[in-house]
């Protein structure tokens, strides 16, 4: 060891570095060089610290009600105003961060884990299997996603976690195609036949062979759900059918004050903002994602 | 010969298309004694590939499919056994190395990782062993720095390194047969030498059998004892390496040893044998060399010579008439 060390000139640091570990360096060295998403990570590092610390940020609690002060403009004291009940909006925001990123997150993991567990049986096992699972996803596809999940959550009954329930069903098919298509291009490869060649089992290879190789794909698709998540909790939110007031949901809150929209616009104007910030900032994330960690990108 | 430890038989495996069945390896007929090695040789699409496939029982199914004939492993048929049966033997007893060293590794993990996991499957050691005896493995290939070596990835080793790792989880459980499909098409001159003096090496210590499937003659006369050519699905000459390239019997397998350029002649064109070899099925009688033939006679047209012969196996009509 102490021979080998010595004779190739390299820092003990690099010597000494689990493969993990290089390949998350080398994963960071493309990533930081793409602006946009080193912004998009900022702001999505910024909303997952709103909501971590919401108790903490929020100078109020979200159903501090006031009917002396409704409808007030941002002041010092209401940073972004205050809403139809007097409540302060900056703090709902915050508290709304919650919310909105629980949704997306868990929307999303539920849609990749049935989703891949899907594509990966389809591709895998082809045939009848394929076609009966293929053509599910189809037929989930062939609905408006806006509607599915509104038919979903007007059997569950309007709350945020059945919205959450059918945002993750109406994305079950864009995971479960990625993963398929993966799946198909994967199991050509030669590792798999050198794999199945010294014995192993087809659970085995799709553990060990397939799933990791596809991951890259996954990550990248799931950070950019994750915004439309958020944006579909808005919308079923705005709708009625997601979270219900008081909860401050931002696309509730959007509901709840547009009537004031000429009166007291910032009631509108704040939860529209955090909403399009918190959307933009994973696009862009995703996006730099897929560039950092698609190997045909690399030089 | 020592005693045969794996025997085809009259093995015909066709592939199902929807132009219909086509015929990929027509009635092929070898046996491989224990630590013996056999070379197996023809052109490319003469079906090398698919036979030891179907050994291995890995032929992708559909469309491919045995039709006919049997593979015995010490006596047993394993040409029509159990998935679970065959998994069993892959990797245990039977294994098998591949033409591409570049892509035959998982480039997302270590090559300690595919290692040990080489060896769990048959054998459930506790880590460290595991690791110690992935070590080994990779020393007996000769890779240097083999504690190294295990935490790197595929793509930081060159493709003869590639191959020794390959060689080494092939190796890993000490299987009988070693098939080997083109082991060093893919690699240098030079790295083609070392990986070819490792096999043999191997062979002798571990007293694998191997089935060595090139197209290069050049490497079946320096590994191999005796060789089967085949064309067309067929195998139309078998005997000892040194018969074959003195006295080849076969049109063909004369083709094929003449195609090798001589450094010594000076000629502006190099040999080729003309034509191509035929699809599968697309010749319904005669011998199946026959268009390409450069002693063609009549009776090459429309009967189908069989394969005969004592310890030098040809077929064709040429020496069965002068015989």
């Amino acid at each position: 060891m102490s021979q080998t060390a010595q004779s190739q000139n390299l820092p003990a640091a690099v010597k000494e570095r689990s493969p993990f570990i290089s390949a998350l360096v080398d994963f960071w060295k493309a990533f930081r060089k793409n602006k946009p998403a080193i912004i998009g990570a900022v702001i999505v590092f910024f909303f997952i610290l709103l909501a971590v610390f919401a108790n903490i940020i929020a100078p109020q609690g979200i159903n501090n009600q006031n009917i002396n002060i409704r409808l007030e403009p941002p002041s010092a004291q209401h940073w972004l105003g205050t809403d139809s009940f007097g409540r302060d909006i900056f703090s709902r925001i915050v508290f709304g961060a919650r919310l909105s990123l629980r949704v997306g997150f868990f929307a999303v993991i539920g849609s990749i884990i049935f989703g891949t567990f899907l594509g990966v049986i389809a591709g895998y096992f082809g045939k009848v299997i394929d076609t009966v699972i293929s053509r599910f996803f189809d037929i989930l596809l062939a609905f408006p996603s806006i509607l599915l999940s509104i038919a979903i959550v007007s059997i569950l009954g309007p709350s945020l976690n059945n919205a959450l329930v059918a945002i993750a069903i109406v994305n079950i098919p864009v995971f479960g195609r990625l993963v398929r298509s993966r799946v198909l291009t994967v199991k050509e490869e030669e590792y798999i036949m050198a794999a199945r060649s010294i014995g192993m089992g087809n659970t085995r290879i799709i553990f060990n062979h397939i799933l990791p190789n596809s991951f890259a794909p996954i990550i990248v698709q799931g950070t950019l759900n994750i915004a439309t998540a958020i944006l579909d909790a808005a919308g079923l939110g705005f709708l009625g059918m997601g979270a219900q007031p008081p909860q401050p949901e931002w696309g509730t809150m959007l509901s709840d004050s547009r009537q004031y929209i000429t009166d007291a616009p910032w009631t509108v104007l704040f939860p529209g903002l955090a909403i399009i910030l918190v959307v933009i900032g994973f696009n862009l994330m995703g996006d730099g994602l897929r560039d950092a960690l698609d190997p045909r990108m690399k030089n | 010969m020592n005693q045969s430890i794996l025997e085809v038989k009259g093995l015909k495996t066709s592939f199902f298309t929807d132009d219909g069945e086509v015929p990929a390896v027509d009635g092929v007929d070898f046996s491989v004694g224990e630590g013996e090695i056999l070379g197996i040789v023809g052109e490319s699409g003469c079906g090398k590939s698919v036979t030891s496939l179907s050994i291995m029982g890995l032929l992708p199914s559909p469309p491919g499919k045995i039709v006919g004939g049997s593979i015995s492993f010490k006596g047993e048929d394993i040409s029509h056994a159990k998935e679970s049966r065959m998994r069993k033997l892959r990797g245990n007893d039977i294994a098998m190395i591949f033409q591409e060293p570049m892509t035959s590794l998982n480039p997302v993990f270590t090559i300690g990782d595919q290692l040990m996991e080489a060896i769990r499957l048959h054998n459930r050691l506790p880590k460290k062993e595991l690791a110690a005896r992935a070590a080994e493995l990779l020393k007996m290939v000769g890779l240097p720095r083999a504690k190294e070596l295990l935490k790197e990835y595929p793509h930081e080793l060159s493709g003869g390194m590639r191959q020794r790792v390959m060689i080494a989880m092939a190796m890993s459980c000490n299987p009988k047969v070693l098939i080997a499909d083109e082991p060093t098409t893919a690699l240098d001159v030079t790295i083609q030498a070392q990986i070819l003096d490792l096999m043999l090496k191997l062979n002798r210590e571990t007293h694998t059998a191997i089935i060595l499937i090139t197209h290069d003659l050049g490497v079946v006369a320096q590994v191999c004892k005796r060789v089967v050519v085949m064309y067309a699905g067929k195998v139309v000459e078998e005997g000892d390496v040194k018969d074959i390239f003195n006295h080849p019997k076969h049109p063909y397998t004369e083709g094929l040893i003449r195609s090798i350029p001589d450094l010594h002649s000076k000629k502006d064109k190099l040999y080729t044998i003309k034509g191509s070899v035929p699809r599968p099925g697309s010749i319904e009688k005669g011998c199946l060399f026959a268009p390409r033939c450069e002693y063609v006679m009549d009776k090459c047209r429309t009967d189908s010579p069989e394969l005969v012969g004592d310890s030098h196996k040809s077929r064709c009509f040429l020496h069965q008439v002068q015989e």
